[in-house]
């Protein structure tokens, strides 16, 4: 493995837990009223990484989500397309094909996701193949127990490997910030993510809670934020878990743009990692519209 | 010590004390070079005291506050035990206060009876200074995250206007002051002023740093004006049953808003309280997150 | 989906914050339709709301309009009288009567009428007096509560609040009160006060008269005996009357240090008590090791707060010199979010400044720092036509001897200035007159305590700022005033403890 990072930094600043909450229960306040809401439901559903990720998943449960991600809800033809549909390595081909054209993503878990506990080797030949059966882009988990054992640069060296086995893939860094314990230690891993090749950071694998807490959310921003006016390179965001109402998502817009700014609000920089957000986003969408509330069972699973 | 009669020639000549006072550690005279006759209750002269100006005053002050920050900084433990020392320094010289008292016309048993309370009363506030804190001091339950707690704090420099009362009422006005931390300028402007300028000599043998107390002697017209209205003094303890006293060096204190305690009593048997600090100590309340 | 790289040349980047193009949000005014204001105001005396004698009255407006809202009676020396002498019956026949627990128990039923009716309070204190709904519905409605709910359960526990000691109420308390907190200062006041057995006469500011006036309401609704409580309104010779009245055993006043000196030297020889909580300059000192990102919030939440009409403020901020480049930068950056404009509507942050004479002594200042030679920003955000308002305001490259660092301007103008060592960021934090308040960022905890133990203020913020609760006392050292409000010290302030028997 090359050792590109060796001599990288890996300091971070401190953070402080009370007044990161203070700050997103302040964000949190911001009213998002008509237009300015209905243009938020629209940014989010542009933003969305539809995911199955469950050992049961087949074909068929892909194809379905693939025609989910392809028409979200017929009865609103000018939505936006989701981003990208993501899918364990082994139902790449499928998903690939079913998009065929569609201009939706397909993103790969990979490196022994969830937990991440397999040799290297192991890691990057199956971020290789997922890359070949044609994922546009890779979701890689970070090893935990390396990095909370102190031992950063073999965890930067892993990143920087898989960034290089993924080729033209874009290489989104799974922190698992549940398992981290402390901001100080998201804020560092994020730091090391985005120094050792990330183009994406991203919070949560979806088996882990607390996922992506707002809290969270906000410090990998502020670090973004960092990287960016320190080198002028522009790192995307990821939430991932616990991200399921229209309600949620408006936050998490108004913090990336209290953060980031506008230049973060498309999907190439942010994205959605969720099943069931886009389903409370075109009941919210059909509510603006009609005035009445809407049920679940009006939109396709 | 106040005998001036000629000496026969069977008798020894007394050697007299010129009392001076006492300010940053020091024993000068008053820089105007004045001073006032002491005398006895039937008239008799007993000893020359200097009649301090408004000039001693400002080196008083500047003498206190050089010394504040440090004493304030001496661990609470330190105080006790320097104030535990002046009690002994007390006790050593009773009989030379029970005389003084006695020349000023108190019986021998109300002059011991005095310096014993006066003593018992440095031995009291020794014990204070590691306790009030602990007593008055909190941690308020705030319905945020955070630890919040409200510590005392010395006030700063303390002004003193002593009392009549010529040891016990004088003692209780400083101990209580330096015990919080406080440094003081003590004027002492009533009828018996020895047992104040020879106190100074006790507080000089007594581990007490300089500045800590300095004791001025003279005219309260000319000297409390000053100290009231003195920017670079905290707080005034006005030991005085004249409220007109307490009015106008009040009105003096509003330039820096200064924070006045009066003390009108003459009798100061009970005049002895964990409130006496308090009222000489500001209230800081300190917030801090908790988190991870 | 790619990985853009700044390839401009040499120009920093930068990020979009703020209006401009792109998404933004849409105005969320709150709803008026449920708050009740009437056109004319009486005095609150004995129980009843009665027009001044003589029927002068003033006007009250909306500082976000300049409309007017009612006019409100203006009391005069007669009235002033009138109502001290409600509060002296009231406090000899019934008050002082009353058992412990019974009069605990009308104070919290105030706390809890203050709950039910909050947004209605919460609306009618932004429309007069200009402060943010956000403010208003989230910081001073809720505290007034819950100021009046930790002191009535005092009420009963006096006894053991100090060792040695037995405590007695003073008798009528005047109150004078400021504009910047109408309904919360009104609670700081009244609420230990008449739980520790007091009756009072409350003066509210001029431009801000109807919360206070609405909280005559509930406590008339409560059941509080007449006379308990009585609230004046009027200008400035209205509180001078409260606060020189003969019969009024103790007086408390909020506002500037100018004003307080006045009171103190009227008081000197009556042996009245007294509580003064007057101006600030807060220093707000952020060290090399702090976490940036919640010093940069607290930056703002100690200057904007309010639009920075709080004596509290951390009006100064001093920066070590080895990360002032990097905190100024994100706290422009921070400003640029910040959204000035209808006090109504959820998501302002700063509302309209509360007086035209309040305007223009912050624009005498902003005149004053760019003559002196400070570096003034402020930030792009658009302002509405009418109505007073100023945009969040720093001065950079400020100096100790500039007037703009020394002299309280109450409103959210920043003057910014470096210190290279601990000891020199201490030394300038006390270089001032005033000591009400001080905050301290730092990651290391030895060095925040440190600093908070050295600054010679009352309330000290580390790695927070502008925080507060009924429980924990505040007030000022130095010129800042003298006495506390709030927590056991706030009790003491109404009490006068004689030895026990």
């Amino acid at each position: 493995m090359q050792s590109s990072t060796a001599t990288a930094s890996f300091e971070s600043p401190p953070i402080d837990t009370v007044g990161v909450e203070e700050r997103v229960a302040r964000l949190c306040s911001r009213s998002i009223k008509k237009d300015a809401k209905l243009q938020a439901l629209h940014l989010t559903l542009s933003m969305i990484d539809l995911t199955t990720l469950e050992g049961a998943d087949s074909e068929g449960k892909v194809r379905q989500l693939c025609a989910k991600a392809l028409q979200l809800h017929a009865a609103l033809p000018d939505l936006p397309h989701v981003a990208a549909v993501c899918v364990y390595p082994a139902l790449v081909g499928v998903a690939k094909r079913t998009l065929k054209g569609s201009g939706i993503n397909v993103a790969s878990v990979a490196t022994s996701f969830p937990a991440g506990q397999a040799p290297v080797e192991i890691k990057l030949l199956e971020v290789r193949r997922a890359v070949e059966a044609g994922a546009d882009e890779v979701d890689m988990v970070i090893s935990r127990g390396r990095f909370l054992a102190g031992d950063f640069a073999y965890t930067a060296d892993e990143i920087a490997s898989v960034k290089e086995a993924c080729g033209d893939a874009h290489l989104k860094v799974i922190l698992e910030t549940g398992e981290l314990g402390t901001l100080d230690a998201v804020r560092r891993a994020s730091d090391l993510a985005m120094r050792s090749g990330a183009d994406f950071i991203k919070t949560s694998t979806g088996k882990i809670k607390p996922a992506a807490t707002m809290p969270v959310v906000l410090v990998m921003l502020e670090a973004i934020r960092d990287h960016y006016l320190r080198t002028g390179e522009k790192i995307g965001m990821k939430p991932a878990g616990g991200i399921s109402t229209a309600k949620d998502a408006i936050r998490h817009l108004v913090m990336v743009r209290e953060t980031l700014g506008q230049d973060w609000l498309d999907p190439d920089l942010y994205r959605f990692g969720a099943s069931s957000l886009a389903n409370d986003v075109l009941r919210q969408i059909v509510k603006q519209g009609s005035g009445i509330y809407q049920s679940f069972d009006d939109f396709s699973m | 010590m106040s005998e001036r009669r000629p000496a026969a020639a069977s008798h020894r000549l007394p050697v007299l004390k010129t009392h001076k006072v006492y300010v940053g550690g020091k024993f000068p005279r008053s820089e105007s070079g004045r001073f006032d006759r002491t005398l006895a209750p039937d008239g008799t002269p007993i000893a020359n005291i200097c009649r301090c100006s408004r000039k001693d005053v400002r080196d008083a002050v500047t003498a206190a506050r050089a010394a504040q920050a440090g004493w304030a900084a001496r661990t609470a433990y330190n105080r006790g035990q320097v104030l535990y020392r002046i009690a002994e320094m007390l006790e050593g010289r009773s009989g030379q206060f029970g005389a003084l008292l006695a020349a000023g016309g108190a019986t021998p048993d109300e002059a011991a009876a005095e310096v014993q309370a006066a003593t018992d009363r440095l031995l009291h506030y020794a014990g204070w200074t590691d306790k009030f804190q602990q007593v008055f001091s909190s941690v308020n339950p705030v319905a945020t995250s955070h630890f919040n707690f409200s510590i005392l704090e010395p006030m700063g420099v303390v002004g003193v206007l002593a009392p009549e009362s010529p040891l016990l009422g004088l003692v209780s006005s400083i101990a209580p002051a330096i015990a919080g931390g406080n440094t003081t300028v003590v004027l002492v402007t009533g009828s018996q002023p020895l047992p104040a300028t020879t106190f100074g000599e006790v507080l000089n043998s007594s581990d007490v740093p300089g500045g800590v107390v300095n004791i001025l002697t003279g005219r309260r017209d000319e000297m409390l004006a000053p100290l009231a209205a003195h920017r670079d003094v905290d707080a005034l303890l006005l030991c005085s049953p004249d409220p007109d006293v307490a009015r106008s060096a009040e009105i003096e204190a509003v330039h820096n808003l200064k924070r006045v305690a009066v003390r009108p009593h003459e009798d100061w048997t009970d005049v002895q309280s964990p409130y006496e600090i308090t009222d000489l100590q500001e209230v800081k309340t300190t917030w801090h997150p908790i988190g991870s | 989906m790619t990985k853009s790289t700044q390839t401009t040349g040499p120009a920093a980047p930068k990020l979009r914050l703020g209006g401009g193009d792109g998404w933004g949000y849409a105005p969320a005014p709150e709803s008026t339709d449920h708050v009740e204001l009437r056109g004319r105001y009486g005095l609150f005396i004995d129980g009843e709301f009665v027009d001044a004698k003589g029927g002068r009255t003033f006007e009250t407006a909306n500082p976000a309009t300049e409309e007017k809202i009612a006019d409100v009676a203006l009391a005069s020396d007669a009235d002033v009288d009138a109502a001290v002498a409600a509060a002296r019956r009231a406090y000899d026949e019934v008050w002082s009567q009353l058992a412990p627990r019974e009069r605990g128990k009308y104070v919290y039923r105030i706390a809890r009428v203050l709950q039910e009716r909050s947004r209605e309070l919460a609306i009618t204190e932004s429309l007069d007096g200009g402060k943010p709904i956000r403010e208003s519905r989230d910081v001073d409605i809720p505290l007034a509560a819950a100021h009046f709910f930790y002191y009535a359960g005092w009420a009963d526990k006096l006894d053991y609040a100090f060792p040695g000691r037995d405590a007695r109420p003073l008798g009528v308390a005047g109150q004078v009160i400021p504009w910047n907190f109408p309904l919360l200062m009104a609670a700081w006041k009244i609420a230990p006060a008449i739980a520790a057995g007091n009756t009072v006469v409350l003066k509210p500011a001029e431009t801000t008269p109807l919360t206070a006036l609405k909280l005559a309401e509930i406590i008339r609704d409560a059941g509080v005996p007449p006379g308990v409580v009585n609230i004046v309104t009027g200008a400035g010779e209205t509180g001078a009357a409260v606060v020189q009245h003969e019969d009024v055993d103790k007086v408390a006043f909020t506002g500037s240090t100018e004003v307080g000196k006045l009171i103190r030297r009227a008081l000197a020889g009556s042996g009245k008590h007294y509580t003064l909580e007057l101006g600030g300059k807060a220093a707000n000192l952020v060290f090399e090791d702090a976490a940036v990102d919640q010093a940069v919030e607290g930056i703002v939440n100690g200057i904007f707060f309010n639009q920075g009409h709080v004596c509290c403020a951390g009006s100064r901020l001093l920066v070590q010199e080895s990360v002032a480049e990097e905190v100024i930068s994100k706290l422009k950056d921070r400003m640029e979010t910040l959204i000035v404009g209808d006090p109504l509507d959820k998501n302002t942050d700063i509302g309209a400044i509360n007086s035209r004479a309040q305007l223009d002594k912050i624009e005498e200042y902003l005149e004053i720092g760019e003559a002196e030679g400070a570096e003034p920003f402020q930030t792009s955000c658009p302002v509405p036509e009418r109505g007073y308002w100023c945009r969040p305001t720093l001065f950079l490259r400020a100096s100790q001897s500039h007037r703009v660092v020394q002299e309280e301007i109450f409103g959210p103008v920043l003057a910014v200035q470096t210190f290279r060592t601990v000891d020199e960021g201490i030394a300038m934090a006390n270089n001032t007159p005033y000591g009400l308040s001080g905050g301290v960022w730092s990651d290391k905890g030895a060095k925040a305590f440190r600093v908070t133990s050295r600054i010679r203020a009352g309330v000290l913020w580390a790695n927070t700022y502008n925080k507060f609760d009924p429980t924990a006392p505040f007030g000022g050292y130095k010129e800042s005033g003298i006495g506390r409000e709030g927590g056991l010290a706030g009790l003491h302030a109404y009490l006068q403890p004689e030895a026990a028997a």
